[in-house]
């Protein structure tokens, strides 16, 4: 069967089995299990009614159980454990033993990790910071022209692209060529219009990691500016109008009146964004693979899981980095709640 | 001096002029209400005086200065917002200390004037408090003290009053007019779309129509001596009755025939050439009573609709069916039902006369 039939097949029978799911569970409650008839009828439509949120709910709990709950259990197990091959057993065949935290104490000890350690943080540090002044700025700036609107679509437009599609647009910028020969990276263009020899940036130690960083910043300032920009609009007119009316130039109607009144906003997108940064892999993945002192957890992690096979110290990294999310994700989600009540 | 003089000030957006050529000297300690319909320009005009609309022609003088370009600051005012407009992120004190600190006062300087102002406004035992911890009364009284704070040459209220509950609308126009009284020198211009905070805080009211001023003077002379049927519907409720009539003897008192067919005789003075002409009619509700002995009957007619309010009872009734209804608002608690046939009359001096483009025949002159 051609492909595209074979997805649109695939389309089809994924929506129908959902909208039937939900019609015949739904009439299955009604019709027969609490039909709103007969001499209990009041009391039927409350059982059914009480029923009717787990059939929707039901089938996103099996998923998330399936596929997000059961893997990091069986993940923090096999950070546990090492995988040796069954002696004399078939390929493929392994025995798990039990090695308490060995596998962190080796991943504690090669310097790889702690390089990975390092950069993550600076990144934690530089990106969400970079997206949220930038996103900020570009809401607060396109809020009051004309051509606002278009300048805000051309700032949201990386949203679109992949992680891995930005990373090969950014490696042509940072693309270098011999020196007899014309540069087609921008920055190397550039520099070497200044009078500068042409570089190889992403080889460049610790500055590498910064040039990886501004494509998440590229990225994110149009998520961060969306956001933020619905925000400054919800500020009411008058309280900006009275501080004009008292005396606040610009400059301090911005910072004084309304980034404070927008705060709990700034700090969602913040979170939000330190989020992302912290799965970082696609980029790295992509533009250096880790190489140059550029490694990051989620890298890491990959390398050990699927190059080295080792399942032990990979699944311990994986640990490590969903121990480094959970507090920031439980924090965001406190403080949407809030924002929401 | 005048303290704010409004000299020929229009307002357009675009080609659209939504206030013509507005005059107006408001002397130092006056309360000055605009009142008028959605719409007419009021809330414009007052935002033109603070400086957050750019006025299109005309100059504003604030206490002899031209202040037409000066940013509003610098203008010597202090604005109250319909929605209080209070920073939601800063406590009661530093909401009324934000101006004086964007303009630098000393720590003492600031805290001694917020306390002032707290003192007056009783809200001394809030002040560490976030707006959101406060009732509508509280925070309209915190947006009154910022003002006070600034301590301006003149106080703008925009419908300060429209956003609290009737009974808070009462107790804090109370406050108003009492805070008045406490600042004798400072001017103020409130603008409100309901009559009765107009009536009863204002000096002078400026009734505005469209973007003109329709008339400007005491709250009792617009009452008992409107300029101009607009004027005449505008205060009083319900609106005072006018009818189309004829003017048929001139003199130091007018006759006229109304179109329902009386006639009736005003003791306000017409021109020969007057008669003949149209001319427009009015009385008040209040002012029609029960006719008794050999008063002039104004009004024949079979009742419609009674409302009885206790204090008052407002009869809605018809001369001739298909006409406009005629409101009587008869004090106290009245037994009339539906089809009786009343006969109204009213005190001479208590009638309206104006003529076909609806103008007072008082205000004429020339």
């Amino acid at each position: 069967m051609h492909p595209a039939l074979q997805g649109l097949l695939t389309i089809a029978l994924g929506v129908g089995g959902c909208v039937a799911y939900f019609y015949l569970s739904n009439q299955f409650l009604d019709r027969v299990l609490f039909p709103p008839r007969g001499p209990n009828a009041g009391r039927n439509i409350n059982r059914a009614n009480m029923i009717r949120p787990w059939l929707f709910l039901g089938p996103a709990l099996i998923a998330l159980g399936l596929y997000l709950a059961y893997p990091v259990v069986e993940t923090l197990r096999l950070s546990l454990t090492e995988r040796v091959p069954v002696p004399g057993g078939q390929p493929g065949e392994y025995d798990y033993n039990f090695v308490g935290f060995a596998n962190y104490a080796q991943m504690m000890d090669e310097p790889k990790f702690w390089e990975a350690m390092r950069n993550n943080f600076m990144w934690l540090l530089v990106v969400p910071a970079l997206s949220t002044a930038f996103g900020l700025l570009a809401a607060q700036l396109t809020d009051r022209i004309r051509w606002g609107n278009a300048a805000k679509s051309m700032i949201f437009m990386p949203m679109a692209i992949s992680f891995v599609g930005a990373s090969v647009i950014w490696k042509l910028v940072y693309d270098a060529r011999p020196i007899d020969q014309e540069q087609i990276g921008i920055l190397n263009a550039l520099w070497v219009g200044l009078g500068g020899e042409p570089q190889t940036w992403l080889t460049v130690p610790l500055w590498n990691n910064f040039f990886l960083m501004i494509v998440l910043v590229w990225i994110q300032t149009g998520f961060a500016m969306v956001i933020l920009s619905a925000a400054l609009r919800g500020i009411p007119e008058e309280t900006v109008e009275a501080a004009i009316v008292d005396g606040a130039n610009p400059f301090q109607i911005f910072f004084k009146i309304k980034v404070p009144q927008i705060k709990t906003t700034i700090m969602v997108v913040w979170t939000t964004i330190t989020l992302v940064v912290l799965k970082v892999f696609d980029i790295v993945f992509a533009m250096t693979n880790g190489q140059w002192q550029t490694q990051v957890l989620a890298n890491y992690m990959f390398d050990k899981l699927f190059r080295a096979n080792d399942w032990g110290v990979g699944s311990a990294s994986a640990m490590v980095i969903m121990l480094l999310v959970t507090p920031i994700l439980v924090w965001n989600v406190w403080n949407a709640r809030r924002e929401m009540r | 001096m005048a303290s704010l003089t409004l000299t020929n000030i229009r307002k357009s957006y675009g080609p659209v002029e939504v206030l013509h050529d507005i005059n107006l000297e408001i002397e130092k300690g006056e309360l000055v209400v605009f009142v008028g319909p959605s719409g007419c320009g009021k809330s414009t005009l007052l935002r033109m005086i603070a400086g957050l609309e750019q006025i299109t022609g005309g100059t504003l003088e604030i206490e002899g200065t031209v202040m037409n370009d000066v940013p509003p600051s610098q203008r010597g005012i202090a604005m109250v917002f319909q929605s209080y407009a209070l920073y939601p992120h800063m406590t009661v004190r530093d909401n009324m200390a934000f101006g004086m600190k964007i303009a630098k006062a000393s720590k003492a300087e600031i805290e001694e004037r917020v306390s002032a102002a707290a003192e007056i406004l009783q809200l001394t035992p809030l002040l560490d408090r976030l707006p959101k911890a406060l009732s509508g009364g509280q925070r309209q009284r915190v947006a009154i003290g910022r003002a006070i704070v600034r301590d301006p040459k003149v106080f703008l209220f925009d419908e300060p009053l429209s956003n609290l509950d009737a009974g808070l609308r009462v107790a804090t126009r109370i406050e108003i007019a009492q805070l008045k009284e406490q600042l004798p020198e400072s001017t103020m211009i409130y603008v409100t779309h309901d009559q009765v905070e107009a009536m009863t805080l204002a000096s002078r009211i400026v009734v505005l129509n469209g973007g003109y001023v329709e008339q400007v003077g005491p709250p009792l002379e617009l009452y008992e001596r409107p300029a101009n049927v607009f004027v005449a519907k505008f205060i009083g409720s319900p609106a005072m009755n006018v009818f189309a009539a004829t003017i048929d003897a001139t003199g130091a008192a007018t006759t006229a025939t109304l179109e329902t067919g009386g006639q009736v005789h005003i003791p306000v003075e017409s021109r020969a050439e007057d008669a003949g002409t149209a001319a427009h009619f009015g009385v008040r509700p209040e002012d029609l009573v029960l006719a008794e002995g050999d008063a002039e009957v104004l009004f024949e007619g079979t009742v419609e609709i009674v409302e009885g309010l206790g204090e008052v009872t407002q009869v809605y009734f018809k001369e001739k069916a298909g006409e406009s209804a005629v409101v009587a608002k008869l004090p106290g608690i009245r037994a009339f039902k539906r089809g009786d046939r009343l006969k109204l009359a009213a005190a001479p001096e208590k009638l309206h006369l104006f003529d076909a483009k609806g103008r007072s025949f008082l205000y004429r002159n020339g």
